[in-house]
């Protein structure tokens, strides 16, 4: 009765996507636009799709980043930002701007409004769903613009592809490496750990459930089960009927989430490398606990943020030193797959 | 004499154009095929900006999907009108609007004026080259295929599938033998001509349109029937992927191309700026005479191709995790796992780092942490020692040590006390695993210790029982690692036999034989210890026959020093 399970399970998939979607779709209401300028969007450019909050230091980079991999339109939602994230994003030319004062939390961690957004702007479109802190690279990514990859992607048959987070730090506590808006973050953030992930199959969704990385590591050394989810799958072909089920992690129709290979060999993949551990995360980190936006049950991560708060050193000896994709690569944090 | 290029496009105009121009403009006349689905006002500014050029032919259009005959009918239709308006031109080479060439026209010209009479086309029997696409090679040429592969699959296969079943075979006309190769050719106008006016080409043209993929294997079957001189390979570069779909070449291939010596290659990615403006700039310069050698960069796309079907043995990653029995190997390297020993001898962890010279950790899986070599919290890839950790996953420990240490080989201890459940079998089964088992080795620190009797023989009797559950791991039938089980009364008979061969087995450096031994602990009134164990009730059998009375252990240094290997 194998058969008839799956399909069970498949219909229950279905109308939890369609959940989903209609989820989406009600929170609508809850965007303002700020800056539309989504006319402007051409059929075959790349998207990306972004919530934030207070990021101004982080958006200078963020822009410049995706802009020179080719991206050609940023749909932003703003939630409530009050350090002029707001104003600097209207001024841009290719960023459609909404705002919103509702929950983050309430609204999946914003998934709800992307979304929304994404019906509306994404279909048929290979779409980026990242935060201000993930810069996304892939191998050859300093010399082939995104186009490339989702070239190669269409024509390998795939519409989506994975990324690993990969939470870099410094040497040193986080306070010592101040950070000016708009320079490169990997100067001083060059450091990430190599080796300590952890994968295992989620036998509904069928996409890889990967933890470690530096906060499993020094934060939930104790209780590994709670340490963040390291897998994204960041770049979509979006259809309006899908939909992200938690965060960026996991995609329904759950075909979607098959980026990886089962029978020994690689597909093509790539990494976001995760700035959250700027010398600001130290402040923001008191916020973000009395907000309690940011984890399902937000209580129990309240050490992690004391540890934050603390202004902690993240290096170890085991540390590796960042160089290039190549290092990533041979690594085997990302691969090439047959990309070469 | 010219030579004529016949140029598949249908998309990228702007590149065709550019590169239309370029072979123009060193005097080939062309044809050019636009596909049928471009739409009409598409084809209307193509052919207008072009419109300059005097030695420009358009033939009739065609549908072209990917495996279907149109893309043979198109190649016929341009290569007539090419025979018919150019007779200056003797040879024809077919391209497509990504190809690139990569060495100035002027050589290509030359080299095939030298060559009046060769056909460039790769043509081998299916029988030669297992070109396998969808599980099929020879079939291609006797089943039939009325469905699209790409768009049409379940139909495709279910079709193959009951032709198999029923036995179905079309004939072969004429006996021709199929051959089949890369549909990038460049043929003679004697062979082309013999072809196209072949009093049969009806009954030819009949049969390959149900042929799967005839654009691989029309031209290059029948030029065998004409052909004075076949040279089997394709002037043009052109890399398959695992799917068979063409690899693309983007700006940062631009030494790679060059190297090929090649003199056309595909397929080129359109933005790919560098390239084109490298390549078709043309400068006369000096003329090469080598020859086209793409076996140079061969090495780099099998590589992909391994790469993307069997991957990095031992990797386990976001787009690599194999199910079981698909790893190719649970871990990328061998390593040594010792249980027994540690607690036998005294100083085992550094000595057999000085003996090998391999990375010697502690108990790995130990209850309290992962016991690094050295002490360390954490190692390479910044694996940390923490016991939740690493019980979270032991199977992702395992790998991760392993993988992250590649080059230097690793050994640890393990034993009855450690958290082995969830990891032993895999390392059981795991050809890169030695294993080496002193059984009952584990008595010996209850030995030594000094608590109560009645903790001592309830502790016993439980790792009595975890290591015996163990033994049989090791034992069972699915057990692929190099095992190597002793008892520990055999064992201290000739200690040194067994390490010896051991440590040869690793195989570092030591080429001298053991310099030095490591020590044993003293094991004077063990025997009584354990007959005190079985007067309790607990037998301890593990460990081999032991006598009460006398210790038939004698301490190390009055035994000669081990004999040495080699």
């Amino acid at each position: 009765m194998g058969w008839l399970s799956e399909a069970a399970k498949a219909y229950r998939l279905r109308w939890k996507r369609r959940r989903l979607l209609f989820r989406a779709v009600r929170k609508r209401r809850q965007l303002h636009p700020v800056k539309d300028r989504t006319a402007k969007i051409s059929p075959d450019a790349i998207l990306v799709f972004s919530t934030v909050r207070n990021e101004i230091v982080r958006l200078p980079y963020f822009l410049e980043h995706y802009r020179r991999l080719g991206v050609a339109h940023f749909l932003i939602v703003d939630n409530d930002s009050d350090d002029g994230t707001r104003d600097y994003l209207a001024r841009q030319p290719d960023v459609s701007l909404w705002h919103t004062s509702h929950s983050y939390k309430l609204s999946r961690f914003g998934v709800d409004w992307l979304t929304w957004l994404q019906i509306r702007h994404g279909s048929g479109h290979w779409c980026l769903t990242v935060d201000a802190d993930e810069i996304l690279i892939y191998p050859h990514h300093d010399t082939r613009p995104l186009a490339a990859l989702t070239g190669w992607l269409d024509q390998s048959g795939r519409r989506s592809m994975g990324a690993l987070m990969l939470d870099m730090y410094p040497k040193g506590r986080l306070r010592d490496h101040p950070y000016r808006a708009g320079d490169d973050p990997f100067h001083a953030l060059n450091w990430f750990d190599g080796g300590n992930y952890m994968i295992r199959k989620k036998p509904d969704l069928e996409n890889l459930w990967i933890q470690g990385g530096v906060r499993a590591r020094v934060f939930f050394g104790d209780q590994p089960r709670r340490a963040p989810t390291m897998g994204k799958m960041p770049l979509v072909r979006w259809h309006w009927r899908y939909a992200y089920v938690s965060s960026a992690h996991s995609l329904l129709p759950k075909s979607l989430n098959r980026v990886y290979s089962e029978d020994g060999g690689e597909m093509l993949s790539g990494i976001l490398l995760h700035t959250k551990f700027l010398h600001v995360v130290v402040d923001k980190s008191a916020e973000e606990k009395r907000r309690r936006e940011h984890f399902a049950n937000s209580a129990l991560y309240d050490s992690y943020y004391d540890g934050l708060m603390e202004n902690p050193d993240l290096w170890c000896d085991g540390s590796t030193k960042l160089i290039s994709w190549r290092q990533l690569e041979a690594m085997g944090l990302m691969s090439k797959g047959g990309w070469v | 004499m010219s030579v004529g290029i016949i140029m598949l496009v249908h998309t990228a105009f702007d590149r065709a154009e550019q590169v239309a121009r370029h072979w123009a403009a060193a005097g080939c006349p062309l044809v050019i095929h636009a596909d049928k689905s471009v739409p009409r006002d598409a084809y209307k500014a193509f052919t207008k900006a072009m419109s300059d050029l005097p030695d420009v032919r358009y033939s009739k259009r065609h549908r072209c999907e990917w495996g279907t005959w149109g893309l043979v009918a198109a190649t016929q239709s341009a290569a007539e009108l090419m025979l018919e308006e150019f007779p200056d031109v003797r040879h024809v080479c077919l391209a497509s609007g990504s190809c690139l060439p990569l060495r100035p026209v002027q050589e290509l010209k030359d080299y095939l004026a030298e060559r009046p009479h060769t056909d460039f086309i790769e043509s081998a029997t299916t029988a030669d080259v297992p070109w396998t696409i969808g599980g099929l090679d020879h079939e291609r040429f006797t089943l039939r295929f009325p469905f699209s592969w790409r768009k049409q699959r379940f139909l495709f296969d279910r079709y193959v599938a009951l032709q198999r079943r029923i036995g179905y075979k079309r004939r072969i006309p004429n006996g021709i033998v199929p051959h089949m190769g890369s549909q990038w050719w460049c043929l003679t106008r004697q062979t082309l001509s013999a072809i196209l006016s072949d009093p049969d080409r009806e009954v030819y043209d009949r049969y390959f349109k149900r042929v799967w993929i005839p654009d691989e294997s029309y031209f290059q079957t029948l030029s065998r029937q004409y052909s004075r001189q076949i040279e089997s390979r394709s002037l043009t570069l052109s890399k398959f992927d695992y799917q068979g779909k063409p690899h693309i070449f983007y700006d940062d291939h631009l030494q790679l191309l060059r190297r090929s010596d090649c003199f056309v290659a595909r397929k080129i990615w359109p933005f790919a700026n560098r390239l084109y403006d490298a390549f078709l700039s043309d400068k006369a310069g000096v003329m090469k005479r080598t020859e086209p050698n793409p076996g140079k960069i061969d090495r780099i796309f099998s590589k992909a191709v391994e790469r993307r079907t069997r991957g990095r043995p031992g990797l386990y990653m976001q787009s690599r995790f194999p199910v079981e029995g698909r790893e190719n190997g649970l871990t990328c390297a061998q390593y040594s796992v010792f249980e027994g020993f540690g607690d036998l001898f005294e100083n085992f962890e550094a000595w057999l780092a000085r003996a090998t010279g391999t990375r010697v950790h502690g108990h790995l899986f130990a209850p309290e942490r992962a016991e690094f070599a050295d002490g360390q919290s954490v190692v390479n890839g910044a694996l940390s020692d923490s016991a939740a950790l690493r019980d979270y996953n032991p199977r992702a420990f395992l790998t991760s040590l392993i993988w992250n240490t590649r080059g230097e080989r690793q050994c640890f201890q393990m034993g009855p006390r450690d958290r082995i459940k969830k990891i032993e079998w895999d390392i059981a089964k795991d050809p890169n695993a030695q294993i080496s088992v002193i059984t009952g080795a584990w008595a010996v620190p209850l030995f030594k210790s000094n608590r109560n009797f009645s903790e001592i023989r309830q502790e016993a009797a439980r790792l009595q029982r975890a290591e015996s559950k163990h033994l049989e791991v090791l034992r069972s039938q699915w057990a692929k690692a190099r095992i190597r089980i002793w008892t520990m009364a055999e064992f201290i008979e000739a200690p040194m036999e067994p390490l010896q061969t051991i440590i040869d087995e690793i195989g570092q450096q030591n080429l001298r034989g053991l310099a030095e031994v490591p020590k044993m602990a003293d094991l004077t009134g063990f025997g009584q210890f354990l007959q005190n164990l079985k007067n309790q009730g607990m037998h301890p059998y593990l460990m081999g026959d032991f006598p009460v009375a006398h210790d038939p252990h004698e301490p190390q240094h009055n035994k000669p020093k081990p004999y040495l290997v080699q």
